[in-house]
């Protein structure tokens, strides 16, 4: 337990960075996530987890608005990133989510080189003035996601020719090229195999120093590794939230211990 | 009988064999069809299967074999005095059956009976006079010879007509009763019907396969006949087309170069109209259109791809021909100088394939996964980076294969061309002038009354074989490059 009250005194000390008040969302007449409140830390780790349909991963889209690619997806509440409404009308979803970066599922590498790949994000926002600048970011990044010694012999051959565990971190070095605040991750573990996990999960911690990091899980060891706060999610309430340690110990809400205990889900 | 006749009671006895199959399929099994091995149908259609697919072989088998046979019969009956001087063996050969089928049509109209065709002398009855009354188009008189081969024709037809019905009829019956002598509950009915249906299934695959095979066969014996008479380095590296139609030959020069020029120069532009608008409109469709425009536009787009090409032939030489010439005629820039002229023929077809490339184009975007846009969104790039520097470039291979088959398209088109570009074969690099295409000259040198003997009426089958050849090559590397694209996503 002195472990984990370590944790908490440090997740104390962070402000919060995304405030999120009263959300809903539909899919039509389908009312996929009620009520939910959730404040994401600065320089910390969230967890969503949850079982599958409970909304962990559409609440996570409402974070950088990619639930606005759906046409039939509607969103309500506010979204606060550093005091500012992200759902307000002056704000253009694209310069957005350059500042809330994604993480998909399934590696989605473009059909380009590795170098072309991370390079993507910077290019188009005009983060670099010259291609020195610009190999310098596509370094870093590539030395962010923990990817660097592997590829930097062949950063022209295509990305799409790595492995899946590769291809992940090179899906993460890209999104961490765009240098954003919040990092959401949608379960960007569950196509590969346990090393390429433990790689991710390394990574996951390492990038904590300096972004925010939303995580969405099956995997309940894997929350309880890598997260310091958890919200869990069923039938698109948030049940609870709180510290990791306090969810895994000692949690409040018979669900969630039913569901940790692996009794629902 | 007639065919028909056979046809029919061929199909009855194999009826028939289908509802004795299943009945004794069903009493083997004591009337419980759950202790057959297979469904009673199986049974009955094994039956069915087993009656027609022999008879009906034979049957065509037959029909192809018997003119064979007896062609040579007759030809051997004509003894060599019987052909006149500039006449040859075809040509009287020709004459006997039209002889033969006079004296069918007399007898059936009862001016002469059974007996007077079979037996009669062409010296001592008036044949031919009588063969005319009977409505029968006779050239010249009817000799002895060509009587006789005309009787032993007729006779050599109706037995070999009899014989046929009597083998079909047996090889049906004996087919019925063999397989209804298969017929019992632990026979697998089931599986040979199911080999049966793969038979025919392969069966309509081959003739495909061999009718290409049969059209590349003559194009390349004619192609062969053309080249022994014209020399193939003329014909392939000659820069004037220009054939006498005298039918002599010899004058005619038939260099293929300014056929292939006017071919790609007509297609180039047609494919610099298609692609581009093609492909706008094939974004438009799968990026931006909502649904509801997509469920309206695009079947409306592909109408475009039912209209007949000789609708877009009148269209180019009507009313795009006079446009243009309104504008670069005379009477404007005074570029042109008349309204047949490749920019015609290129515009006109280059609208024509439009729908080809947007409707392959959209299919090939759309399969693009959603995972690469919503790689490219969660990264910050708007809607028209994604497609740009994202979708387009995932989908490139997809949509080069898709302007490939439009090229091949392009190059075999005809009726566009004859209306709209003019019949001048030219080298030159105006598209305000007329030119021509290899399909529009094999068209004209096919339906003139060239002599289809001489070089300028086979230099078609060689045109063609040269075009087949192209868009052959363009269609694998097309279909290679599309396929090598799906491989990458699936």
């Amino acid at each position: 337990m002195n472990d984990m009250s370590r944790v908490e005194r440090q997740v104390d000390a962070n402000e919060i960075k995304l405030e999120c008040r009263d959300c809903q969302v539909y899919y039509g007449d389908n009312h996929a996530i009620k009520d939910v409140n959730v404040d994401i830390e600065d320089k910390t780790v969230t967890a969503f987890i949850g079982p599958s349909g409970c909304g962990k991963s559409t609440f996570l889209r409402c974070l950088n608005r990619m639930n606005d690619t759906i046409d039939v997806a509607r969103v309500e509440g506010s979204f606060k990133l550093d005091g500012e409404d992200i759902y307000d009308k002056r704000v253009d979803p694209v310069q957005l989510r350059a500042k809330v970066g994604m993480v998909f599922q399934k590696p989605n590498p473009f059909p380009k080189s590795i170098y072309d790949n991370v390079a993507y994000g910077p290019r188009i926002h005009g983060l670099a003035r010259n291609k020195a600048e610009l190999d310098e970011i596509v370094e870093k990044s590539l030395r962010r996601g923990a990817i660097w010694d592997e590829v930097k012999d062949r950063l022209d051959a295509p990305g799409t020719g790595l492995s899946g565990g590769q291809q992940q971190r090179l899906c993460i070095a890209r999104a961490v090229a765009t240098e954003p605040e919040v990092l959401l991750m949608d379960e960007p573990c569950s196509a590969l195999d346990p090393i390429a996990t433990a790689q991710v999960e390394e990574l996951i911690d390492e990038l904590r120093s300096r972004y925010s990091v939303v995580i969405v899980t099956h995997s309940m060891q894997q929350a309880a590794r890598v997260s310091q706060k958890t919200a869990f999610f069923h039938l698109g309430n948030l049940v609870e939230f709180g510290e990791t340690g306090q969810i895994f110990t000692n949690p409040e809400d018979p669900r969630t211990e039913s569901y940790i205990t692996g009794r629902i889900g | 009988m007639p065919i028909l006749w056979l046809f029919l009671i061929v199909l009855a006895i194999a009826a028939g064999g289908y509802f004795l199959g299943r009945s004794r399929a069903l009493q083997s099994a004591g009337g419980d069809s759950r202790s057959l091995h297979s469904l009673p149908s199986f049974y009955g259609a094994n039956v069915f299967l087993k009656t027609i697919v022999p008879a009906f072989g034979l049957l065509i088998l037959w029909l192809l074999v018997q003119p064979i046979y007896v062609n040579t019969q007759i030809s051997g009956m004509i003894p060599e005095t019987a052909i006149k001087e500039g006449s040859s063996r075809s040509l009287v050969l020709a004459e006997v059956r039209r002889a033969a089928s006079g004296l069918d049509n007399a007898v059936e109209q009862g001016l002469i009976t059974e007996d007077i065709a079979q037996n009669a002398r062409a010296d001592f009855t008036d044949m031919t006079q009588r063969l005319k009354d009977a409505g029968q188009v006779v050239t010249s008189n009817i000799t002895q010879p060509i009587l006789r081969a005309a009787q032993s024709y007729r006779v050599l037809n109706s037995t070999g007509r009899s014989a046929m019905t009597i083998a079909v009829l047996l090889a049906a019956v004996a087919g019925a009763a063999i397989s209804l002598w298969q017929t019992n509950k632990v026979f697998r009915a089931r599986n040979v019907v199911e080999q049966g249906v793969q038979v025919l299934l392969l069966a309509a695959a081959s003739i495909a396969i061999l009718t290409t095979v049969g059209i590349v066969l003559s194009l390349v014996f004619n192609t062969w006949e053309f080249f022994k008479l014209y020399p193939a380095s003329d014909f392939f590296f000659g820069t004037t087309w220009s054939p006498s139609f005298s039918g002599r030959g010899g004058s005619s020069e038939l260099g293929i170069i300014p056929l292939l020029w006017g071919t790609f120069y007509i297609s180039l532009v047609a494919l610099l109209v298609a692609v581009p608008i093609g492909l706008f409109a094939a974004i438009y469709l799968s990026e931006y259109a909502s649904p509801r425009v997509r469920a309206f536009a695009k079947p409306l787009l592909e109408v475009l791809a039912g209209i007949p090409t000789i609708v877009y032939g009148l269209f180019a030489l009507l009313t795009v021909g006079p446009l243009l010439l309104g504008v670069f005629g005379d009477e404007g820039l005074g570029w042109m100088k008349a309204g047949t002229a490749v920019v015609t023929a290129g515009l006109v077809m280059g609208i024509m394939l439009i729908p080809f490339v947007s409707s392959l184009s959209d299919d090939i975007i759309n399969a693009v996964p959603q995972a690469m846009r919503d790689g490219s969104y969660g990264l910050g790039a708007t809607q028209s980076e994604t497609i740009r520097q994202v979708v387009l470039p995932a989908a490139l291979p997809g949509i080069v294969g898709a302007i490939l088959l439009a090229a091949s398209r392009a190059i075999g088109e005809t009726m566009i061309v004859v209306l709209g570009a003019g019949a001048a074969a030219r080298l030159s690099l105006n598209p305000f002038e007329a030119m021509t295409t290899v399909t529009a000259k094999i068209v004209s040198q096919l339906t003139g009354d060239a002599d289809f003997a001489s070089p300028e009426a086979l230099v078609a089958f060689a045109l063609g074989m040269t075009l087949f050849i192209l868009t052959l090559g363009l269609n694998v590397f097309a279909l290679y490059i599309v396929r090598k694209y799906r491989e990458q996503y699936e």
